[in-house]
């Protein structure tokens, strides 16, 4: 079997525990206006690269991943599930941990069986205002709640990760809301409060799109740091 | 309550592993019981910080004192702060005042001079007119091929005008016997080295152990000018750090080495200390006091160097290398608290390039130590690890390491420090007919220019290997010339005084430029390339069609040309025969020479440009490695040890964001980074964790970052003391950033 892949990172840090091969798979169909990878946004695009050859890469770095292990994130991994599936069972057969990194946006119905083989989902929850996630992401945010419920159900382990735009996700009254829906998972064990950067506004300029987010800054500390105690007064581990 | 040591050989021979092996205590624990600075070590060192910044305001260099040849006794007694030094000595009688050291090249002696505005002694110059140096020596030797190589850059920072260094006397023999009983054993092996037939080595080896006996006594005779009377074993702590920096003390007052190594001293001492703390002698915070001390003496050795030396090694190294850790050839770690206590100044006084703090790593060291280590490289870029699992194979468990990465065993084996040759250069020698690709001068042999129009892999080869031929058996012989000369005009009478008579020697070769090579032969191997030539059919660019597999991305088809360039020049290297037959080795390191090399090196056929730095050791090429740094680091690892026994070097530099999110994760993936690189075969690995903003911000403000240390390719530099070119090639390189 095949897949799209865009790159690969063998020295992932920030996408679940450890040291992690992180597999960056193409195609996503958000189109979130703060994306610092719109390159990966085309599926058909990329490395086409089997199971098998990437199974034999990733095992190269054995030695390094065995506290961490390996996390497909992209672009949305979901949109290949089969390939996915394929690969977290691989990497399941060979003893390493693993992690999806998704935006749960697609239908569940797309991607259980590609979920079920993961250690762990790394899910980006856009906002838990619907009208808003659909106005910067060009989607509504039923599925990923859908998905959390999921994930609840089947006790699978969950980080949420939230990027932080100034004037688009930094309202601390939806930080509130999603703080408190946040507070009745069990499986959720971290939350990464990402602060938004440029590093990917290059990008859309070599592609030739248009970036609304030229003059947004990086959010302020203080607003980081307030952000951050909101979680924690819904007694959820932030970081 | 007394505490006695552990009897062993050592008792009856020199030996001072046995001493360490039968007392010392690893330690296990954290860093809770380290102390933090006595008031008394923050005054002294704030007054050698003023020293330090006006050596810096002043272009570099304090003051030099140019009457006095320095030899061991040479000086009056230097202090800092005289009631304040617990530890005390310096290379000359005030603090940061240089030396001149003209056995290696009293030519060196003028340049350097001339160069800071300070008139020639007439009483000295007079001296020099009788006296030969080594660099006299050395030129005339040299034939006029090797000339030739040395100037075009095919061979360069060859010690033909100064001290070679590298080599590292066994400074622990001092405290531990006392230098009676060192000087007696000296005389006892001369009178007992009478041999049948007087050739040349007897009577050379008998000069040496001569020369090594008045070194001994002239150790003795400088500390009792500080009225400390060393002629007997130490006593406790404080008489055992003082009587070894005496040792190593001697030896930078008399050789301006390359590199001036510490050894390995820190476990050593750590039995002094384990003693004193028993019988309640001293307390924690006065040990770390004597070697905070000690510390900052070791940070104020200073040479007299010319600019030409520092625009090749820049920064003003020392390279006083102190190796610290590794396991036991029994299993038993060798981390002590003095280790700790040692890593523990980077805090106490903060970060400085000086001593090189080397850490040999093993999978098996205490966790506690590998998180303390990773902790300190994320505050301070102050460490370099190598890989003890491989090197304790070789060179058992009391090893050192000189300069930056070549293993040695301490007291037992030398070397003869070769530099390097450009093996970027080499290649385009290749595809030229030996012709110089910059100046077209013919400098090999004369053989046939490539003439096609693209460039065949076969056919390059086949010439590279030509030439390697050539390279190889010149570049030994120049090595030869140089060593002779060397231990006939500048012999280290005091660093091979505190070794065995017999000692083991090395022709310690080196090679820069390897990435480019690998990636320029996997360019004409996978990719199209076709020279480009000048109107005297010189081939002076090369442009490539198509993309070809880069070195520092785990590419078997790249990685293994690499590999098989080191093998390929090692066996020829060993074909050849050196001098005091020593036995050749390799080493992949260039310091910070990598921008000078470029420099000197025309376009390559990976697509570098004329002039363009090389990557710094065995690093890939900047920008090249896209796969994150563990494909980079793995594609080092490939090379073989086995092959470059001398060192490999790799320079690995991240920003804190990109270690991971929260502090202890930080510490834990650098952790199981050094796990993982070590345990795939790396064998040398500089950490730095810095914010490029940070070496923008110095670079125009280094004023600012008076301390800011990084590390370079085998050893680390005042990062506001580098050449603006070599600051520009540091923040250049891959910095891994993935967020």
């Amino acid at each position: 079997m095949e897949g799209y892949i865009h790159s690969v990172e063998t020295y992932g840090t920030l996408d679940g525990p450890g040291i992690r091969y992180v597999v960056f798979m193409q195609g996503c169909a958000l189109r979130c206006k703060y994306c610092h990878n719109p390159d990966t946004w085309q599926l058909q695009a990329g490395n086409k690269t089997t199971v098998q050859e990437l199974m034999e890469d990733i095992l190269k770095y054995k030695n390094f991943i065995k506290s961490g292990g390996v996390t497909l994130s992209g672009g949305e991994p979901l949109l290949q599930p089969d390939y996915a599936a394929e690969v977290l069972k691989e990497c399941r057969k060979h003893g390493i941990h693993t992690a999806i990194d998704t935006s749960g946006e697609l239908p569940l119905i797309t991607c259980r069986h590609a979920i079920d083989e993961a250690d762990l989902v790394l899910l980006d929850i856009k906002s838990i205002d619907s009208a808003k996630a659909l106005c910067f992401t060009g989607k509504g945010n039923e599925n990923v709640l859908r998905l959390l419920d999921y994930l609840e159900e089947s006790k699978k382990e969950v980080w949420i990760r939230h990027v932080i735009v100034p004037g688009l996700t930094d309202d601390y009254e939806d930080i509130e809301k999603l703080a408190e829906h946040l507070s009745h998972y069990t499986v959720i064990s971290r939350v990464d409060i990402l602060p938004f950067h440029k590093l990917g506004e290059y990008k859309w300029e070599e592609l030739g799109l248009m970036y609304e987010l030229g003059s947004t800054q990086p959010p302020e500390k203080e607003s980081i740091a307030k952000i951050k105690t909101i979680f924690r007064k819904y007694k959820l581990n932030v970081v | 309550m007394q505490k006695i040591f552990n009897k062993g050989k050592w008792n009856s021979t020199i030996d001072v592993r046995d001493f360490i092996q039968k007392n010392y205590t690893p330690y296990d624990g954290d860093d809770s019981f380290l102390a933090a600075p006595t008031n008394k070590t923050l005054g002294l060192w704030d007054n050698v910080k003023k020293l330090m910044k006006k050596e810096r305001d002043n272009g570099g260099v304090l003051d030099i004192d140019s009457h006095t040849i320095s030899t061991i006794t040479s000086h009056k007694p230097g202090y800092i702060d005289r009631e304040n030094e617990e530890i005390v000595g310096l290379q000359t009688d005030t603090p940061l005042k240089r030396a001149i050291m003209p056995f290696g090249g009293i030519r060196m002696v003028r340049t350097s001079l001339k160069a800071y505005n300070k008139e020639m002694d007439p009483n000295v110059e007079n001296v020099f007119k009788y006296k030969k140096t080594h660099n006299d020596g050395v030129f005339d030797a040299y034939t006029d091929e090797m000339r030739r190589a040395r100037h075009t850059g095919i061979i360069t920072g060859l010690p033909d005008a100064y001290g070679r260094g590298r080599i590292i006397g066994d400074y622990r023999r001092v405290p531990l016997y006392g230098m009676d009983y060192l000087i007696n054993l000296k005389k006892e092996a001369l009178k007992n080295y009478v041999l049948d037939i007087m050739n040349s080595p007897v009577i050379r080896q008998r000069e040496e152990l001569s020369e090594q006996i008045r070194a001994l006594e002239e150790l003795k005779e400088m500390a009792q000018s500080y009225g400390i009377d060393i002629s007997k074993p130490a006593t406790d702590t404080k008489e055992a750090i003082q009587w070894l920096y005496f040792a190593y003390l001697a030896a930078v007052k008399e050789q301006n080495g390359a590199a001036m190594s510490l050894g390995r001293v820190s476990t050593f001492l750590d039995v002094y200390a384990e003693k004193d703390l028993a019988e309640g002698k001293y307390t924690e915070s006065e040990i770390q006091e004597f070697v905070d001390h000690f510390v900052m003496k070791l940070r104020m050795v200073r040479f007299l160097r010319t600019p030409a030396y520092d625009e090749l090694f820049s920064g003003d190294p020392t390279w006083v290398t102190e190796a610290l850790g590794g396991i036991g050839v029994d299993g038993r770690h060798m981390v002590t608290k003095m280790t700790y206590r040692f890593l523990h100044t980077l805090t106490n006084l903060g970060p400085a390039p000086e001593p090189n703090m080397t850490v040999l790593w093993s999978t098996s060291l205490p966790e506690n130590f590998k998180k303390y280590c990773a902790r300190l490289s994320v505050e301070t870029s102050s460490i370099q690890y190598e890989n003890d699992d491989m090197m304790r194979e070789k060179f058992g468990d009391d090893y050192g390491i000189a300069c930056c990465v070549s293993a040695m065993r301490i007291g037992k084996q030398m070397q003869f420090f070769g530099a390097r040759a450009n093996l970027g250069k080499a290649l385009l020698y290749a595809i030229n007919g030996g012709k110089d690709e910059i100046s077209g001068e013919q400098v090999s042999p004369a053989f046939a220019p490539i003439t096609s129009e693209y460039l065949d892999y076969d056919e390059v080869m086949e010439r590279f290997n030509t030439i390697l031929d050539w390279l190889s058996k010149l570049y030994i012989n120049t090595l030869n010339v140089i060593h002779y000369m060397h231990d006939k005009y500048c012999y280290e009478r005091i660093e091979m005084a505190l070794h065995d008579e017999e000692v083991f020697r090395t022709s310690a070769c080196g090679i820069a430029g390897l990435s480019v090579v690998a990636d320029s032969l996997s360019a004409i191997k996978f990719a199209k390339v076709k020279p480009v030539r000048n109107e005297n059919g010189l081939v002076v660019d090369y442009e490539i069609e198509g993309g070809f597999p880069m070195f520092g991305n785990n590419d078997d088809r790249v990685d293994a040309i690499a590999v098989d360039v080191v093998k390929k020049f090692m066996g020829k290297l060993s074909r050849h025969k050196t001098y005091r037959t020593s036995k050749p080795t390799l080493s992949i390191l260039t310091i910070t020479s990598n921008v000078v090399y470029g420099k000197k090196t025309g376009s390559t056929p990976d697509g570098r440009k004329l002039g363009e730095p090389f990557a710094p050791g065995a690093n890939p090429m900047h920008k090249r490695d896209t796969k994150g740094c563990i494909a980079s680091m793995a594609s080092v690892a490939k090379l073989p040890y086995d092959y470059s026994e001398d060192g490999i070097s790799y320079t690995f530099s991240i920003v804190p964001g990109a270690l991971g999110k929260t502090e202890s994760e930080k510490y834990d993936n650098l952790v199981n980074l050094l796990d993982g690189y070590f345990t795939e075969g790396g064998h040398h690995i500089n950490v730095n964790v810095l914010d490029k903003d940070i070496l923008l911000d110095a670079m125009d403000h280094p004023e600012k970052y008076p301390q800011l240390t990084i590390r370079v390719s085998g050893y680390a530099v005042n990062f506001v003391k580098l050449t603006r070119e070599q600051q520009l090639d540091v923040i250049s390189r891959t910095f891994h950033e993935r967020f």
